[in-house]
Formats: C-alpha cells, structure tokens, sequence
C-alpha cells in the first residue's frame, strides 16, 4: 500500500517535471510555431540566476519564482529581437539559429560560472511514508506546476490577453483583425516563454548540482512532450507529459532509469510517426 | 541530360587530380596526425552534405550513423580479430539502422521538422543507451560496452589477410585519404545518374516527382541510407584513428557540429562540406589548445551568423554568382550579334 | 468502341465529419474530353485527388478503377505509372531547375533513351525555344504553367488531369492552351477542373457539374448551362 502510494507520488512528480520544463517551450511553439533548441539553456539559465541570487543572499523563494523569470524574460527578450524575429516561418532555420544559441549560452556559462557544479539546498524538507523517504520539495514543484498550468488556461480562457494569444496561434493576421500588431505580439510571447523556462529552471535548481550542460537533458524531454503534444498549449502539454512521465515512472520502477528514459524517447518516436499533428491535432482538437 | 546541368557541374578532372596530388605529397610536409583526423571529418561532412544538399534531407542526428559505424567497427574486430569484416559490416550495419529509420519516416511522410525532430531523439536514445552500459553484463561477444567510458584498444586496421601487420601512421592517412576521394567519387556518381537527377528533382517539388510516378518515398530512403553507410565508413576511420570509441560520438554536440561544418561551408555543393569541415576542425583543434575561449560560444556564434546571413552557406552563392556570370555573358554574346556558327558551336560544348 | 478509362463507383470521401464527396459514379471513356465545373466547396479538388491517391487522413469508400484496375488504395506513383498525368492548382515544377532539366525528369520515366529527343520535341511543341534554358524560377505563372503541361506531356500519358489550367491565362495565351489542349486530347483521354466558363465552352466539350459533393447534372454545354438547378447553383455568377 506504501509501495503503491510511493509510485504514484513518483509518477505525478515526473508528471509535473515534464509539464514544468515543457511550459515555456509549449507557449513558443503552439503559438508561433517556433521551436527553440535552445530552450533548455534558458531553463539552466534560470537555474544559474536562482542559485546566484540565493547565494548573494536573496530569499530562495524570491530568488526562483520572481528573480528567475524576470532575467530569463529579459534574455529571451533579447534573443527575440536580435535573432528570431529575424527568421519567422523559416521553422528549420530557426532550429538551426536557436541550437547554435544554445551551444553560445552554453559557452557563455561555462566562461562566467565555470564547469564545476553548483548547487543550493532544498528549502522543504523530507517526509515517510512507511519505510520510504520522500522529497517534500518534489511536492511543491507539483504545486506549482498545478498552479502555473490552471493559471494558464484560466488567462487563455477568460482574459483579453488569453484571447489574443488564441488569436496568435491562428496566425498573424488574425491578430491584426484583433487589432494588435503581430510583432510585438510574438515578441511578448517569446519574452513570457522564456519567462516560464527560467521559473522552471529556478523551480528546479535546489534539486541537482547544476552545470552549464544540464540543458542538454532539459531540451529533449520537453521537446518530445511539447511536439508531441501539438499545438495546444494546456491540453497537448499535459497530456503527453502525463503520458510519457507515466511511460517512464512505470518502466523505471521496472527495471532502470535509463530503460525509462529510453522507452519515453521510443514512445515519443511512436507518435510523432503516428499522429504528426500532435496528440492534440487528433483528439483534442479545438482545444486549448 | 548527364554531364553538367541540375546545378551540378561537370567534375573538373584537372583540379581533382591537382588536389589528390596534393593529398598525397603532404606527409612529406608535415605531421598526418591531424590531416587524417581533418579528412575523416571531411568524409562524415561529405555524408551529410549529399543528402542534404541534394536530395533536402536534413538529419539532426547524423551522428548517429557516425557512432554506429565506430562502434560496431571496434565491437566486430574484438570478435573477428580480422579488420577487413569489422570495417565492412561498420558501413553495413549504420547503413541498415538508416534504411529502417528511414523508410519509417518517410514512407510514413513525416515533414521536414518531424524529420529533423525524430533523427534528433533516434542520436538520443543511442547516447543515452550507450552510456548506461557500465560493467561486464553488456557485452558484445568478446567486447565489453563499458558504458560512459566506451571501448578502448581494439585491434585497429591491418592489412587484409594479414592480421599482424598494422595499419597506421602515414600509411593510415593513405587509406582515409582513399575513403575520402573514393566517397567523393562515388557522391559524384550518384548525382549525375537518373537517380541523383530524381532526388533532386524531389529537393525541389516532391509533389511534382511523385505525380511523375517516382517512388519518392523509396529513393529518400535509399540515399539516406547510402549516407548513413558514409557517416558509418567516418564512424570507423575515427575509431582506428582514436583507437577508442565512447558515447560522445552519438553526442548532440557531434551532430550540431557536422550540420555547422556544412552550412558554413555550403548546402549544395559537394566540396563545400568538405571545406566547412576542414576548416571548423581546424579551428576546434586550435581552439582546444587554450581554455580562454570556449568551442562551444565560437561554433554557436558562428552557426547563428551563418542561419541569419547566409543561410546556403558560402559555397552556393558562389555557385549562383557563376551560373549568372555565365549567363550574363551568353546574353551578351548574343546581343552583339554573334554569327550562328558561333552559338551552335557553344551550345555543342555544354 | 471506346472503353471507360477511369471510372469511380460510390465514392465517398469524408473529412471528419463533412462530407466531402458522396456517392459518386463517374466515368470517363477513352479520348474522352470533359470539364468538371461547380462552385467553390463543390467537393471537385477533393474528387480530383482521390482519383489520384493524393487524399491522406480522409475516410473514402467506394472504388476507383483505371481501365479496369482496382486502385483504390494505390500510393500516388503507383497510379500514375499507369499512364496518367495530373497539372495540380498551384503550378508545381521544380523552381530551382531549368525548364529542360524539368521536362527531362518526366521524360526519362518512359523511356530513358529517348529522353534527351522527347525534351526537344515537347520544347518545340509548346514553343518555348527561346527560354529553353531558363530557370523556372525566372517565368511568368502563364509560362510555369505551360512548362508544367509540358511535364505532363513528356510522360506520353492516356489520362490526362487538369486542375484549372486556365488560372492567370488570358487573350493569347489562353487560345494557344486550347488548341493544346485539343491536341493532347487526340491521344489522350482528359479531365479538366476549372471555373472559367468562357474558357470551358472553347473546349466544347461534356460537362460534368459538382455541386455539395455530388453531381448535378452531366450534359453538353448549352445543356447544363440552361438547365434550371445549374443557374441556382451559381446564383450571380454568369457565363462570360
């Protein structure tokens, strides 16, 4: 009975990782169709900028949920205006471009921080179950993870801004029926996606040492969520990171991490060979 | 039609034999040290290039074929004991592994950034894969995996039939140096046949083919095979080069840096690749020398200049010049009026 | 006596819930000449493409047969190594290429060795001589288009597939599309799909009108165009 409510504790937290790091990804690619490769630097980023803040003294919590955002946001906003917008509707050129700004962050890093790990405790401590030692901060990470998704379909659903957004994913000339100019409308987007990596990246820093390469492990799991998903930020996101975070949990228990890690990549291939538009392009279509 | 056309120009015999000269004559002049691994680089490029280039198939993880090729190159010669087998099935197998994925993704009419998408996770599986094989359960027959820390000393390449005497040094440099132009030759080949006009002729409107009863699906899958079975002959010439193979040749970091090499030097061009490798590689092996300036900032740097600038690449934009350049002078020819005999005897030429 | 070289029985082809092409029984027989009109949602692209095994993610029921030959299921290719040749909507030629390079690629299907003469003949024919050598990507729409019924025509097809040829044609041009058009009909049994009511009654041929994704009324010009339903069908629009 322990056993089983460990599992399922392991699977909702792998559940909520993988909707975490997909978020900010998921808002760039359903919205404008842009995938950045270097995403998961953005999420280091926002890692590097907690673990800074806290270490020059900042309330942790201040330092991975307003700290974190707010500089991968302005990063991002950067990043936007000197290289994306630059390459919109050139969806390989933009791989291209943001994997050879991930392999630049990534240069960036290791020049300021260096290749050694760094790291900063974890403010919740531990509870038991039974025999088992549970992380009480994967819990909080599930909070916000729950928080930041309602957060997001309630705003895409009820608000102006949730309204022009919808509009963006249509295309740009729906946004200038709705009276807004496209660019700055994607240069908003991509600034509040880079916004959500760097909250992920800070949420996440207490949990590993990090290093300048972590982002390399980030990129692929969200990427697969987030493709996989389709275009529907909410619906596509959570679905596939529930399915893969289950996938993985399951096969782990199984056997190794490694052969869990490697049966959601498989997986992921599976779909994307089955369903090309995205889970949300077959079942949920129409939704958020 | 064969010969020049399709924006493939006709080989220059006296450049290739100059250049192969070249080649040969340079152990005379330096260490083949570096040359050997700067030509290995070449050949994976060279792989990628063709495909890419020519037939508009754009791998994110042709490192993937790469690794298999140096892996089952040092798994079969610690069972075989014998090179000539382990250097065969090494283009064998990543040639296989390519036809399989491939025909899945394109038979399955994945698009341009599925494809991108799923050559990507296909490298990451592999990596992941081979790094978690540690200890003495994953092993090959003979070989062990050794996970994060590969496998080193192989027997490496010996004369076929003659397992004691040992390939290496400059003699090695001649064998890839072999590979090299041979692939190249072979590139060569392939594009100015009907089935290299027809990949081509897909790189451009795969519709149009199709409505012409090409069997798309088949001949995309057939080069990306061909191409797998390169990057798995460059696979191996590196680990007889290094003499170990370890998961870092399915590595991310391989795949961004053999895209780079041939967008900088020239998506759609045969010797562009080769010279982006060349060059890149250089600059990777000098910068490796010093910790002051990270690889990674000069290559990321680069590969973002070259995608918002040139997104061809160097080589096709001379190639364009060229053409125009030839172009403007055939008009020129003619509105000065030029006799017949003239214009018939230049249309003979090309 | 003339056999039926393309012919469909009950198609049906529906996109998730609509209903795209219903119950249709066509057929066409050989050097047959007909004109497919009807407004726009008729459901004629869609019937175009299911004849040839260009619909991916629809339902369809029913059958197609070519001379015969159930292909209903086949893969693109397949079907038009049957002999047929399709022109599609938007032009497609290979843009990057030369308009020899082009007719070359379709040329070499049949016959390899007669690849380079065929190019030559289908040059002359459609007279672009002097932009033989030219980069497709350098014409004007009227000429990508000839360079693309060129394309088809170097496959020496016996079903022949127009989707609006006449888009963007005009004075000239469009009478010279006719009388090419008459003279691939002397070999070839064709399907032509447009709008342009003034270029469809120079072909004088039978109509076959969609409407809702089934056929109206099928007939001669004079015919269809008088008949009662047609008239409320294109409410607006009148014959030029």
């Amino acid at each position: 009975m322990d056993y089983l409510a460990v599992v399922l504790l392991e699977i909702l937290y792998m559940i909520a990782f993988l909707a975490l790091i997909s978020a900010g990804l998921a808002v760039v690619f359903g919205m404008m169709r842009v995938i950045n490769l270097a995403h998961g630097e953005f999420v280091m980023l926002g890692g590097y900028a907690t673990i800074a803040s806290s270490k020059a003294g900042i309330n942790i919590y201040v330092a991975m949920l307003l700290i974190a955002p707010i500089v991968v946001g302005a990063v991002g906003l950067l990043v936007e205006r000197l290289i994306v917008r630059f390459l919109y509707g050139r969806m390989i050129d933009t791989m291209l471009a943001t994997w050879g700004l991930s392999l630049l962050l990534i240069g960036l890093v290791t020049l300021i921080f260096g290749n050694t790990a760094v790291s900063v405790p974890a403010p919740i401590p531990g509870y038991q179950i039974g025999r088992y030692q549970m992380g009480g901060y994967n819990l909080f990470i599930v909070a916000v993870a729950i928080l930041l998704y309602v957060g997001m379909w309630v705003v895409l659903r009820y608000t102006r801004a949730g309204l022009i957004a919808r509009g963006a994913m249509l295309g740009a000339d729906t946004v200038s029926a709705l009276g807004h100019n496209p660019r700055i409308i994607y240069m908003l987007t991509f600034t509040f996606g880079a916004a959500l990596s760097g909250l992920a990246g800070g949420v996440l820093a207490p949990l590993t040492g990090l290093l300048p390469s972590v982002g390399g492990a980030y990129i692929a799991k969200a990427f697969i969520t987030v493709i996989t998903g389709g275009a529907g930020i909410v619906a596509g996101t959570l679905s596939t990171a529930g399915l893969f975070g289950t996938v993985n949990q399951l096969v782990s228990f199984a056997s190794t991490p490694v052969v869990g890690e490697i049966a959601m990549l498989l997986l992921a291939i599976v779909l994307l060979r089955l369903m090309p538009q995205g889970v949300t392009g077959r079942f949920f279509r129409n939704s958020t | 039609m064969t010969g020049s056309g399709f924006g493939v120009g006709r080989i220059r015999w006296n450049w290739f034999v100059a250049f192969a000269l070249v080649l040969l004559l340079l152990p005379l002049l330096s260490e083949v040290n570096t040359p050997t691994l700067l030509a290995i680089w070449a050949l994976f490029a060279l792989s990628l290039g063709l495909m890419w280039g020519y037939a508009g198939i754009l791998s994110f993880g042709h490192a993937a074929y790469f690794g298999l090729g140096a892996y089952t190159y040092a798994i079969a010669s610690f069972n075989i004991g014998e090179s000539t087998a382990p250097l065969l099935l090494a283009i064998l197998i990543p040639m296989i592994f390519a036809a399989i994925i491939g025909a899945m993704m394109f038979y399955g009419r994945v698009s341009d950034v599925y494809v991108g998408v799923i050559t990507l996770v296909v490298t990451l599986i592999l990596n992941r894969f081979m790094n978690a094989t540690a200890g003495d359960a994953y092993r090959i027959g003979n070989a062990r995996l050794g996970g994060f820390n590969g496998i080193p000393a192989f027997p490496i390449l010996n004369v076929p039939g003659d397992p004691n005497e040992q390939i290496y040094g400059t003699p090695y440099y001649y064998v890839v140096i072999a590979c090299l132009l041979g692939s190249y030759l072979l590139a060569r080949v392939i594009l100015s046949s009907a089935f290299g006009r027809a990949l081509i002729g897909i790189r451009e409107n795969e519709l149009r083919m199709e409505l012409l009863g090409y069997n798309v699906q088949g001949l995309k899958t057939a080069i990306f095979a061909i191409c797998g079975g390169l990057a798995g002959l460059s696979g191996a010439l590196f680990a007889n080069w290094a003499e170990i193979v370890t998961p870092s040749v399915f590595s991310l970091g391989q795949s961004a840096e053999v895209i780079i090499w041939v967008i900088v030097g020239g998506v759609g061009t045969l010797v562009g690749p080769m010279i982006g490798a060349v060059l890149l590689g250089t600059l990777k092996i000098v910068l490796g020398m010093q910790t002051s300036i990270d690889n990674s900032l000069i290559l990321g740097a680069i590969l973002i200049l070259v995608v918002l600038l040139i997104p061809r690449g160097f080589a096709p934009a001379f190639v364009a010049w060229r053409r125009r350049l030839a172009q403007l002078q055939a008009y020129r020819r003619h509105a000065r009026g030029t006799t017949r005999r003239r214009l018939h005897v230049k249309e003979a030429e090309q | 006596m003339s056999e039926v070289v393309i012919e469909t029985r009950d198609l049906s082809v529906h996109f998730g819930g609509v209903s795209a092409v219903d119950n249709v029984n066509f057929s066409l027989r050989e050097r047959e000449l007909r004109c497919l009109i009807g407004p726009n949602g008729a459901g004629k692209s869609t019937f175009f493409k299911s004849m040839t095994g260009q619909l991916r993610g629809a339902e369809s029921s029913g059958r197609v047969l070519i001379r015969g030959e159930e292909v209903t299921s086949w893969p693109t290719y397949r079907i038009m190594r049957l002999g047929v040749g399709v022109k599609t909507q938007v032009p497609s030629v290979m843009n990057g290429l030369t308009i020899e390079e082009n007719l070359w690629l379709s040329a070499i299907r049949t016959d390899a060795a007669a690849a380079d003469a065929v190019v030559e003949e289908i040059v002359t024919e459609m007279a672009l001589q002097p932009i033989a050598r030219r980069q497709v990507s350098e014409l004007a729409h009227g000429q990508r288009q000839l360079v693309e019924i060129g394309m088809v025509l170097a496959n020496r097809p016996s079903l022949v597939l127009l989707d609006e040829p006449a888009a963007g044609v005009t004075g000239n041009e469009m009478e010279r599309l006719v009388s090419i058009i008459r003279k691939i009909n002397r070999n070839a049994a064709m399907i032509v799909v447009d709008h342009d009511m003034h270029f469809v009654r120079m072909l004088e041929a039978q109509i076959t009108v969609f409407n809702q994704g089934s056929i109206l009324v099928e007939g001669t010009a004079d015919h269809v165009l008088n008949d009662p339903r047609v008239r409320e069908v294109y409410l607006g629009t009148r014959a030029r």
